[in-house]
């Protein structure tokens, strides 16, 4: 099954979805070009996984069309099944079965035939760095091997559209890059990859283009830089003993907005050792002395509060006291 | 490939994944054979004394444990029927837990297959429960007069109410809302033989009771294989209890592919 060339890869129109009288998702307008990242952004409960799961064809929507590969996914929803692969958050491997019988599994299903099969399961133990493991059991793997046998599994047929469910979220730093690499091998093999995340900074390492969910609704939509134009840039906060030496330094550090409550200094930098060392040899120079320093770059709280009025917390405790009424 | 070729594949992907995890575990395997087996042993050795010399009339033979044991094979067989379907019950229900479906339903698969590998899966489980307890009863001297055919037809008889309560167990184990659930609501299968021919003729029960016994579909397969295997009349039962066995299969398979088509995919956090 291929997707015709001139089909976006995916697509919704007016989306709809609730549960119950929670509405998940607000009249949702997407639209994804074939082999790029969309990056669907948002803080838990702003309706991404219910996006992944209506998308990939495991719950229906309410109201509102949305196409994969050009196939409707209520009306043919097998067509799409055949075209997609999906690794959400929560591990989707059989527990009982060893890294290769869960591949195996997966290319038997996809009816790939032995040889075939064998070679591929190969191919992508090797890519994944799982060959050998591949004959352990898995109870025996870590977080960040789940999650590439989790992906590995969801490459074995091939998948035109790859959706991503919070691919990162729970892994460390390092496996963390490591997955980004991987879904960077895939773009550069010419996948469409539907990304979900709460990390700006992910987003905006892996996508072409960037919506921002918030409770159901999209509240902006760009390429990351675009999307960071709109958000204030980063800041370095500095700590003052006293009033005076806040005055001094807002005096030597132009562009700098000082709260003479907080006794706080707020200047504008965007987070380079230089910019850091810039601003420390000013102070040194006039030797204002400063008691605490830290370094703010914008992340998904500012992009919110740029683009909706409130923070993420915000919108979580919101959602939490809408449930509590109800 | 055509689509029931794909379909038969599926199928057969699913039965190997889940004799995988019984080779794995054979904990289960072990536990469903241990019941019926503990039984055997118990109403021979325990009961078998006092209830053989019960028995009588009605074709029936006379008198010691032996002939108890010769009696009651029969029904501990249907024991060990219904307790393997409790395991089907378990699987399916703890599976459904397990992320791996909701994959499964993300891709172009047979509807159906995840369901037919669990239930083939048990069929063959049940039949090398029945292959032990058979030998368990074997060894403690059960000498049926059986000949190869009706051997044949009596395995064919149990395999296919086997396959019916299996279906049951399944649709009892997508219906459960918890694993725990899951393993309880089909134990009224383990007491129903209670209530049937297995253990004591049914005339010897109260008027109400001797009823229920002797319509229940329980009695009939009890009475097709004490038939086939010891000697006895076999046409009227054999017939209900293939009818018993088509109508429960059949049942049970719309009703589980009706939860598994309609079931809500597992909560997102």
């Amino acid at each position: 099954m291929t997707i015709s060339p001139t089909a976006p890869a995916v697509s919704t129109r007016a989306l709809r979805k609730s549960f119950g009288e929670h509405v998940v998702l607000d009249d949702v307008d997407l639209t994804v070009a074939q082999g790029t990242v969309f990056s669907l952004l948002g803080p838990n409960g702003a309706g991404k996984t219910t996006m992944v799961r209506i998308l990939s064809t495991l719950i229906p929507a309410d109201a509102g069309e949305c196409r994969v590969g050009g196939h409707d996914v209520a009306a043919d929803p097998d067509a799409v099944r055949a075209l997609i692969g999906v690794t959400g958050q929560f591990s989707a491997v059989d527990n009982f079965l060893t890294g290769a019988e869960n591949l195996r599994l997966m290319a038997d299903l996809r009816h790939l035939g032995r040889d075939a099969g064998r070679r591929r399961i190969a191919e992508l133990l090797e890519r994944f760095d799982l060959t050998d493991a591949a004959s352990k059991p898995l109870p025996t793997y870590s977080g960040g091997m789940r999650r590439r046998l989790d992906l590995a599994m969801t490459l074995v047929g091939n998948p035109a559209v790859i959706f991503l469910d919070e691919p990162t979220t729970g892994l460390d730093p390092r496996s963390r890059r490591t997955m980004w690499q991987i879904i960077r091998e895939l773009v550069h093999d010419g996948v469409t990859i539907f990304l979900t995340t709460q990390y700006l900074e992910e987003a905006d390492q892996l996508a072409d283009r960037i919506a921002v969910l918030d409770q159901g609704r999209i509240v902006a939509e760009g390429t990351p830089a675009e999307l960071k134009r709109r958000i204030p840039g980063g800041h370095i906060q500095l700590q003052f003993a006293g009033p005076h030496a806040l005055s001094a330094a807002a005096g030597l550090l132009p562009g700098a907005s000082p709260d003479s409550d907080q006794l706080t200094l707020q200047v504008p930098a965007d987070g380079s050792v230089a910019s850091l060392r810039r601003v420390l040899d000013e102070l040194d120079h006039a030797c204002v002395d400063v008691e605490q320093l830290s370094i703010h770059t914008p992340d998904l709280d500012d992009v919110f509060f740029a683009v909706t009025g409130h923070t993420t917390t915000g919108s979580t405790v919101r959602q939490e006291e809408e449930a509590l009424q109800r | 490939m055509t689509s029931v070729t794909f379909t038969a594949a599926d199928s057969a992907t699913m039965l190997r994944r889940n004799l995988k995890h019984q080779l794995r575990y054979p904990s289960l395997t072990l536990m469903l054979a241990g019941l019926p087996i503990v039984f055997l042993l118990l109403f021979v050795y325990v009961f078998g004394g006092q209830l053989g010399s019960g028995l009588g009339g009605n074709g029936a033979p006379h008198g010691d444990r032996s002939a108890y044991l010769t009696y009651v094979v029969p029904g501990i067989l249907i024991v060990t029927v219904a307790s393997a379907a409790l395991g089907t019950a378990i699987s399916v229900a703890s599976d459904m837990t397990e992320g791996i479906i909701d994959r499964f339903r993300t891709m172009a698969i047979t509807r159906a297959a995840v369901l037919t590998g669990h239930v083939v899966g048990s069929l063959l489980q049940t039949l090398v429960v029945l292959v032990l307890v058979t030998a368990v009863a074997l060894a403690l001297g059960f000498r049926p007069t059986a000949n190869a055919l009706e051997w044949l037809a009596a395995a064919g008889v149990l395999l296919l109410f086997a396959f019916a309560l299996i279906w049951l167990s399944a649709a009892l184990g997508l219906a459960a809302k918890s694993v725990e659930t899951a393993s309880n609501t089909p134990m009224f299968l383990t007491l129903l033989p209670f209530l049937s021919s297995g253990f004591v003729p049914t005339d010897t029960m109260p008027a109400g009771l001797r009823q229920f016994a002797a319509y229940q579909p329980f009695t009939p397969v009890t009475q097709t294989v004490r038939g086939l295997l010891a000697g006895g009349p076999v046409g009227t039962h054999a017939a209900a209890a293939v009818a018993w066995s088509l109508g429960i299969t059949l049942a049970s398979y719309l009703w589980a592919l009706h939860l598994y088509n309609h079931r809500r995919a597992a909560d997102p956090k």
